[in-house]
Order: structure tokens, then C-alpha cells, then sequence
């Protein structure tokens, strides 16, 4: 049996509806009936809350008290808020985060601020992992008052290959990326990505044939999008059963490890 | 989430069997006494997007994806490469592909005509070719053409009498969207103007308009117009909105695969907490009973 481990869920609400499983407690009942042992989670709330200490915290309560043991909290960090270090070093030391979440389109910067750069450099010194969520939504469907465009990933290339010890992971990434076009991104090889808003026929093997097994990740972006994608994009694609393992949960506990 | 239950799911956690049984267990006691496996029509796939140099070859890697999702029978139309503003000789070479498709596998797909309100008298003429006198069983009406004009009504007509599916594609895109409206895309509201010149007619809206808490409102007062589930990102939710809405007898399960992944869009209806019963008219039901006139007038296995 795989020992399933999902890169990519939320919690609280989502701005613009509820979604089925937006009560902590549900999202955790289906994860536990889908045999996902350990999910990271972040907070919908950092998308447009200044507060983002308050979000930090509450989501390491929410994850603490209502994750039976599989939710671990990744903090948001808003490179752009005054006082910012101070939220990495909380999600670091006073909760114990493994990694951050960051929302570069949410919250109005680019890949290639300087801040971006002193980021990077804080969380190789801590050995965080840098999520970075290139996008939330469908662009044709986001409120016509919050048209928030994708993140563009390609200084990226430059910031992981100077950083060889950044273990960077892309989620959402292929609504604005193609995987046959990812290019320079394929070639460095501490970028991950998760499998989220991959579409086409077998997008998991295709993934695998251009950045290979061990830098594709399973995601699902639960509870905005279902649960159930992620998982049966594992069936969809013909994998070998160590590429399954390896990205059904192997690869996350590797990045977690290292 | 409710009345999850642990059973042999966990130990095929991931696969496509498990998602299928934990849905099981969720709809309660009218499970029992049902077919052991959901039937599954996906109304919904393209030649586009999916590897092969020809029509057959990539017809059959879609059926190799499709088998691994236990997905039956597939709509299939247009051809390779598409058309977005077709001439009548594009529609009759699209059209000539999907042919041999259906020759190939006859028994897997399920062919739709690919017309144009652009091109009446054209695309009358592929619906004798290709309907009345051919092997396909509905017409996919696709964005060069806002299909509320009158110039769709005779081609309506004639597809209603043959008792063959209309399928047009609609979304409602955002102002100001980076992937902007084509000019003659419709929206629900466009196909709910065609409904009211044709009120006996079934007509399926595409996508649910993409923004599907829009499409579904759009469509809501006009029983005749069922939603087609595909070609959108697998938001949780959309199928719970439209069951409320629209009553589970309104939708149907489609994937627009190859550009879309089956199991992305499978998700919709899986992740949904339905009952057997209406999670099977959605995934197959609606869409057999919408087609069983055409298929059982031609012979074919409904």
C-alpha cells in the first residue's frame, strides 16, 4: 500500500463561496478515508489578510487541534509586510512549520524583488521549503473585482540554481506553465511541482518525462478543487510501481528529510 | 463530509477503485442491490491534445487512458487540427475524421456532427450526410457563431426531428480575462434565447458556461437544457450547486479530454455527495436516456 502524502491543501475559506469541505474536520475525514497520511496545509486567509501573524498562528492551532496527526501547518510569509523575518522565524521556531507558503500574485510582487531574494537566503539558513502558489484560479472565472494573474516562475531558475540547498515546490503551476514548456525550469533540479492543476491524458508520466519521477509531487489544492483529482490522476497515468510510491508520498518525505 | 467508512478502501488508497468505493459508501443504503461498477459515458472528448499522427491512432490512446478510469463509451468530435472559424470544408474534413473513428470503434465512441450557424445550408447538409443517412448521433456547435440568431433555427429543427443531441458550446468569461471572449462565443444566456424559439427541443450547454455558479443560475428556469460537467478545473462543489439547483436529471458527466484529464473531471462527480441513483444518471443515465431514441433508431447498443 502507498503511503499517500498530499503537498497541497487549505484551510479556512476561500474568499469568494464556500467550498464542501471547508470545516477543518471534513477535509481531514476525507483525507483519512482516501488513506492520505499527512497533508501540508496552508491558509486561504494569508491570500488577502495583512494580519498574517494571526493567520500563522491560528492555522498552527487549527492543524494541532483538528489534524489528527495529519495536517502539517505551512506558514504564510508576505515578503512585502513590514517586519516580515519575524513571521518566518514564528513559523520556524515557535510552530515548528517545515516549510512556507508564499502568494507572490496575491500579494503583489515579483519573483525578482530583492526581498524574494533575502527570503530564499533566510529559509536555506533554516532549511524551510518554499512553496511558492502560482495561482489560485482559473483566470476566465475569478471575480471581476480580483483579477489576480499568475506568478511568472522564471527568475526562479536563477534563484534555485544559486541556492542549490533551496528545496523549492511550485503548486498550481500548469494552468500558466505547459509541461512541454517548462524549459529552464526542468533543467534545475531543486524545483518540485505538484500535480494539482495538471490536465491532459496522463499528465503525471508526461510530468515524470521531462523533470523525472522524483521532482513530481502529489497536490490535490483541496478543498478548492476535489479531493479526487489528484488521486485519480495517479490511476490515469501507466506509472511503474515505484513511481507511484514515489510520487503518491515517497518524494514529499524525502523533501521533508533533507 | 459524511458517513465515511474504513473498509478495503484504505488498502487501495489512490486508485481509481477506491475513489469509486469510497463514493459507494457515501450514498448510503441504495447502494445495495446496484451493479457492483458506476456505468460511465463521458459526453465530452476531442482528437485534440492527445499523442498519435492520425485520427484511429489517437482515438485508441484515448480509449487506453479511458479504460484505465472505466469510462464506457465517449462523444466524441472535431477533428485535427480544429477549427475555429470552420469553413464547410473544414467541417466536412473534421467530420470525415471522426467517421473513421467510429468505423474503427463503432462499439467505445459515439460520433457528433460538427456544424456551424455560420454555414446553415453547409452544415444541413453534414447533418443528412452524417445523421440522418450516417452513423453519428449528435451535432456540437463550437464559437463562431452566437447561437441566440435565428440562422440556427432551421439547422435546430431538423437535428430535434432526427432526434439526434445538440450540444453548444457556452462560458461566461470574466471582463477583462487575459484569455479573452472569442466573437462568436455563446454564453448560457445565448442558448437559453434558442431554447425559447425550440421549447420541445433538449439542448446540452457546455461547460455550464465555465463560470458554473453563473451558467447553472443562467439556465435554471429552462428544463429543457441539461449541463455538460467538462473542461473545467475539478472545483469542488459544482455538482452539489447544480443537483440543488438543477436536480440531478440536468447533468451530465463530460471530461474534454485529451485537453482535459478524465480523472480530473471524474473528481467532479466523485467528490460529490450523491446518492448511487443520481451519481448514475449523472456519469451515464441522462445521457443514455438523451441518446437511447437516435441509437435504438440506428440499430445501435444502448
Amino acid at each position: 500500500m502507498e503511503s499517500l502524502v498530499d503537498v497541497n491543501v487549505y484551510l479556512s475559506r476561500w474568499p469568494f463561496r464556500r467550498l464542501p469541505d471547508d470545516d477543518t474536520p471534513e477535509l481531514v475525514a476525507r483525507l483519512k478515508a482516501h488513506g492520505i497520511e499527512q497533508a501540508w496545509a496552508g491558509s486561504f486567509d494569508a491570500l488577502l489578510h495583512r494580519d498574517v501573524g494571526g493567520v500563522n498562528l491560528r492555522l498552527a492551532d487549527e492543524c494541532r487541534r483538528h489534524g489528527a496527526g495529519r495536517l502539517l501547518p505551512i506558514g504564510a510569509v508576505n515578503p512585502r509586510l513590514p517586519d516580515w523575518e519575524e513571521d518566518v522565524r514564528r513559523c520556524d521556531e515557535e510552530y515548528r512549520m517545515p516549510g512556507l507558503r508564499l502568494h507572490p500574485n496575491y500579494h503583489g510582487y515579483k519573483l525578482d524583488d530583492p526581498a524574494v531574494e533575502r527570503l530564499f537566503d533566510i529559509a536555506v539558513e533554516r532549511k524551510l521549503i518554499v512553496q511558492i502558489a502560482v495561482t489560485m484560479e482559473d483566470d476566465r472565472t475569478q471575480h471581476p473585482l480580483v483579477q489576480v494573474p499568475h506568478v511568472d516562475c522564471q527568475p526562479l531558475v536563477e534563484h534555485a540554481g544559486r541556492r542549490p540547498e533551496l528545496r523549492l515546490l511550485l503548486l498550481n503551476a500548469f494552468r500558466s506553465l505547459r509541461v512541454d514548456q517548462l524549459e529552464k525550469l526542468a533543467d534545475v533540479p531543486n524545483i518540485a511541482f505538484d500535480v494539482a492543476m495538471l490536465e491532459g491524458l496522463g499528465g503525471i508520466s508526461r510530468l515524470a518525462k521531462v523533470v523525472g519521477i522524483k521532482r513530481v509531487l502529489l497536490g490535490s489544492y483541496a478543498p478548492f478543487f476535489a479531493l479526487e483529482s489528484a488521486l485519480l490522476k495517479l490511476d490515469e497515468s501507466p506509472l511503474a510501481g515505484f513511481e507511484r510510491v514515489a510520487g503518491g508520498g515517497g518524494n514529499a518525505r524525502a523533501l521533508l528529510k533533507r | 463530509m459524511k458517513n465515511v467508512r474504513f473498509d478495503r478502501r484504505t488498502a487501495l488508497a489512490g486508485s481509481a477503485l477506491a475513489v469509486w468505493s469510497l463514493a459507494q459508501s457515501q450514498s448510503g443504503s441504495d447502494a445495495a442491490n446496484q451493479p457492483e461498477r458506476d456505468e460511465i459515458w463521458d459526453l465530452h472528448t476531442h482528437l485534440s491534445g492527445v499523442p498519435g499522427k492520425t485520427p484511429v491512432e489517437r482515438a485508441g490512446q484515448l480509449l487506453e487512458y479511458a479504460d484505465r478510469l472505466h469510462i464506457d463509451r465517449l462523444c466524441i468530435y472535431m477533428g485535427m487540427p480544429w477549427s475555429r472559424e470552420p469553413k464547410p470544408d473544414d467541417l466536412k474534413r473534421e467530420n470525415d475524421q471522426i467517421l473513421e473513428v467510429l468505423a474503427r470503434y463503432p462499439d467505445r465512441f459515439l460520433g457528433f456532427a460538427y456544424v456551424s450557424g455560420a454555414h446553415p445550408e453547409a452544415s444541413l447538409a453534414e447533418v443528412e450526410r452524417l445523421i440522418a443517412d450516417g452513423p453519428m448521433v449528435g451535432i456540437k456547435l463550437w464559437i463562431d457563431r452566437h447561437c441566440r440568431e435565428e440562422a440556427f433555427d432551421p439547422l435546430i429543427e431538423r437535428v430535434a426531428a432526427l432526434k439526434a443531441a445538440i450540444f453548444q458550446h457556452t462560458w461566461f468569461r470574466t471582463p477583462g480575462s487575459p484569455d479573452p471572449t472569442p466573437p462568436g462565443e455563446s454564453t448560457p444566456d445565448d442558448l437559453v434565447a434558442l431554447a425559447r424559439r425550440h421549447p420541445q427541443v433538449p439542448l446540452i450547454c457546455g461547460h455550464t458556461g465555465g463560470t458554473w455558479e453563473l451558467g447553472i443560475r443562467a439556465v435554471r428556469s429552462t428544463p429543457t437544457i441539461s449541463i455538460d460537467l467538462a473542461g473545467s478545473d475539478p472545483t469542488a462543489g459544482i455538482v452539489e450547486m447544480a443537483v440543488r439547483e438543477l436536480g440531478a436529471e440536468r447533468i451530465i458527466y463530460g471530461s474534454d479530454a485529451g485537453g482535459r484529464s478524465f480523472a480530473s473531471q471524474l473528481a467532479k462527480v466523485y467528490s460529490a455527495d450523491l446518492p448511487t441513483r443520481e451519481r448514475r444518471l449523472v456519469l451515464a443515465g441522462n445521457l443514455r436516456r438523451m441518446l437511447a431514441p437516435i441509437l435504438q433508431s440506428k440499430g445501435m447498443r444502448v
